[in-house]
């Protein structure tokens, strides 16, 4: 199984930021998740996201969504998710859930994090879960041997990215704006100062997502981060392609420009 | 206010100190809370520490109380209603008037007071989630007021059953948003205006409706609306000579209710009812029963009751009226319930409806479809409790936005 300290030990080493990309699990398509996501891996993506369907995403833009609301109206479950963690850590990418908080919090804490390290996922994403509620959520992960990882946003005072880095573990989620999830013209310029803060407060690798649509952002965002976090610019291409094939092409060709621009 | 003349004091909006506070992360017991992106939370520390100061400075509670008794039309008063009573076992029901305030129900009363945190905050734009309408207009209205932006967001299907509220919006200048997402109603409402906060954040108020979400808004919106049961506690000693046996209000997201239960909480023989809006009734899955029926989750921000399936996906839900018809409800309520404190009951679209024309006909008021459900329940628990009881209702809105509702109810 490949770990978070693996892959960004194996990219400082080749002196370039990893690529981390997220797609939710049943998108497009239940099986079709699992090949979306190693078109992603074989095009260079070190680390995959899999997105927990949830039906309040309050802090996603209209393109996931629109993902997720597919993948529920496909009824996708929580072992859905599982499965799909399973066949694509099976591909050599570490592999992440990131989910609200609810779905945990009612599938019980400890029984989600040994679920999901039995699967082979090595950790979480929870953009909804602060500091101050994340304990029984950390103990739980610790118990199962798997990182949690927090965000941090261009709003947050000192005080609170020390709270949120201290509570991570694989590495920091910096929002790079003040938004939701949804790729942009340009990477908002507070992400650099942003990362730069955070650093002072962890070792840990310090990733940006929020915004990032291109390979020459991607390369912009390499030069300060430790990892590029591209979601958005991925499903967009997906919904508008004409059937699973064209999206997996079409996904391959953008996580190509993308790796190239993470190595710049 | 005590006596004619006198001024809001601090008390008036922080209780009584019985332990009915939350602490300093938010919680009621293990309720509330905050779990929201990290984006927000200096947002919700800079509202918290403003209002913190402004419940203390006697400017901001002299203003306050200027535009409640100016402006809304405060205080409200109680109104006997012998000819209603007759169908309540003979209990003698009054109804604390709020229908009878500026905009038609009581959201103008925490919609002032937060447009004049607004003011304190140095920010020029609010947006507001509205399920009924009444939460939006009243936001249009206090923007109107203090020359605010206001942006309005209200799911699709609200928007063609309050069309009436919505025309009123747009008069008041305000922007009016239909959210197509999810279910169309109110809780996606919610999701798009924290969209548009996270992203405005520095030039907005979020100003939320009810005493549900993150940390402060509960205990926020629950001060200013505690201004109807510190008024009605005082009005029924002046007009029975006693406490109420029972105080019933309807319960959507909680506003209404706590701002009438609150300040008699420490009135250990006073009984707390609140009414969810059973829809069509509790088998038939179509209902916003989230205390009576749902379980222990996190929505929008706060750990409370919420409607959701064995994977935590919210589940829609269902009422008659807008206001209600919403799958979570205040953490704090999920607290008087789990200390048996105040008591929850349903009640279904066609009960709240026969209420709603019973009022009509025999006292010659029409309450808002919500208030109804409050009626409704004070119509079983005074048969319950017997002639001798005493009842206060909280008529929290008056019902001229739901004429298009009745007129195909009742095929007028």
């Amino acid at each position: 199984m490949t770990t978070l300290q693996t892959v960004f030990a194996k990219a400082k080493a080749d002196n370039r930021a990893a690529l981390v990309g997220y797609l939710p699990a049943g998108f497009p398509s239940k099986g079709g998740d699992v090949a979306a996501a190693a078109a992603l891996v074989e095009a260079g993506c070190d680390v995959i996201e899999i997105g927990l369907p949830y039906s309040d995403p309050l802090m996603d833009g209209p393109t996931i969504q629109d993902a997720v609301h597919r993948s529920l109206t496909n009824g996708t479950r929580i072992a859905d998710v599982l499965r799909t963690v399973e066949g694509v850590a099976a591909t050599g990418a570490a592999t992440l859930v990131m989910t609200y908080w609810n779905p945990i919090d009612k599938y019980g804490a400890d029984r989600f994090a040994r679920d999901l390290a039995n699967a082979g996922g090595v950790g979480t994403i929870t953009p909804d879960l602060t500091p101050e509620e994340s304990e029984p959520w950390r103990a739980a992960s610790a118990a199962a041997g798997i990182d949690t990882v927090f965000l941090v946003a261009p709003s947050s005072t000192e005080p609170r990215i020390k709270a949120v880095v201290d509570c991570c573990t694989g590495f920091v989620y910096a929002a790079s704006l003040m938004g939701v999830t949804g790729a942009r013209e340009t990477v908002n310029v507070a992400a650099e100062g942003l990362v730069q803060r955070t650093k002072a407060h962890t070792d840990l690798p310090v990733c940006v997502g929020l915004g990032v649509g291109t390979g020459a952002q991607a390369a912009e965002v390499a030069a300060y981060a430790d990892g590029v976090i591209v979601g958005s610019a991925f499903i967009r291409r997906i919904l508008d392609a004409p059937d699973e094939a064209a999206g997996r092409e079409s996904i391959g060709v953008l996580a190509r420009d993308m790796a190239r621009g993470v190595r710049r | 206010m005590a006596n004619e003349g006198s001024i809001l004091t601090a008390a008036d909006l922080a209780g009584n100190g019985a332990g009915d506070d939350p602490d300093v992360h938010g919680k009621f017991g293990i309720f509330g809370g905050r779990y929201v992106p990290e984006a927000l939370i200096p947002a919700l520390d800079e509202v918290a520490a403003t209002y913190e100061k402004a419940k203390n400075d006697a400017e901001f509670l002299r203003e306050f109380d200027h535009l409640l008794r100016t402006y809304a039309g405060r205080p409200t008063t109680l109104t006997d209603v012998p000819r209603f009573s007759e169908q309540a076992g003979g209990a003698r029901v009054i109804l604390k008037r709020e229908d009878l305030t500026h905009t038609g129900a009581h959201k103008i009363n925490n919609v002032l007071g937060q447009v004049l945190l607004t003011k304190r905050l140095g920010k020029k734009r609010v947006i507001a989630e509205t399920g009924a309408g009444q939460h939006g207009v009243a936001t249009a209205t206090a923007a109107a007021l203090l020359g605010l932006e206001c942006v309005i967001y209200m799911g699709a299907v609200d928007c063609e059953r309050q069309a009436l509220n919505v025309a009123r919006m747009k008069l008041l200048g305000a922007t009016v948003v239909p959210v197509s997402n999810g279910s169309r109603t109110l809780k996606d409402a919610i999701n798009e205006a924290f969209r548009d906060w996270v992203t405005n954040v520095d030039t907005t108020h979020y100003l939320f409706g009810t005493v549900a979400g993150p940390h402060p808004f509960p205990e926020i919106v629950r001060d200013f609306a505690r201004i109807i049961g510190v008024e009605a506690r005082r009005q029924m000693l002046e007009l029975t000579g006693k406490l109420p046996d029972a105080v019933c209000a309807a319960v959507g997201g909680g506003s209404n209710a706590i701002g009438i239960f609150h300040a008699f909480i420490g009135d250990h023989d006073v009984q707390l009812h609140g009414y969810e809006a059973a829809g069509h009734g509790l088998e038939s899955g179509e209902h916003a029963l989230t205390l009576t029926a749902g379980s222990v989750g996190v929505l929008h921000g706060s750990r409370t009751y919420v409607l959701q399936d064995d994977e935590g996906q919210t589940i829609e839900s269902h009422s008659i009226s807008a206001g209600l018809d919403y799958p979570g409800v205040g953490p704090e309520h999920a607290w008087l319930k789990d200390s048996g404190r105040a008591t929850y009951h349903g009640v279904t679209d066609d009960q709240a409806m026969a209420a709603f024309s019973l009022l009509a006909r025999t006292e010659g008021i029409i309450p808002a479809i919500e208030s109804s459900h409050a009626l409704a329940g004070a119509l079983e628990l005074g048969r319950e409790l017997g002639p001798e009881a005493t009842i206060l209702v909280n008529l929290s809105g008056r019902g001229d936005k739901d004429m298009g509702t009745a007129m195909k109810y009742f095929n007028l």
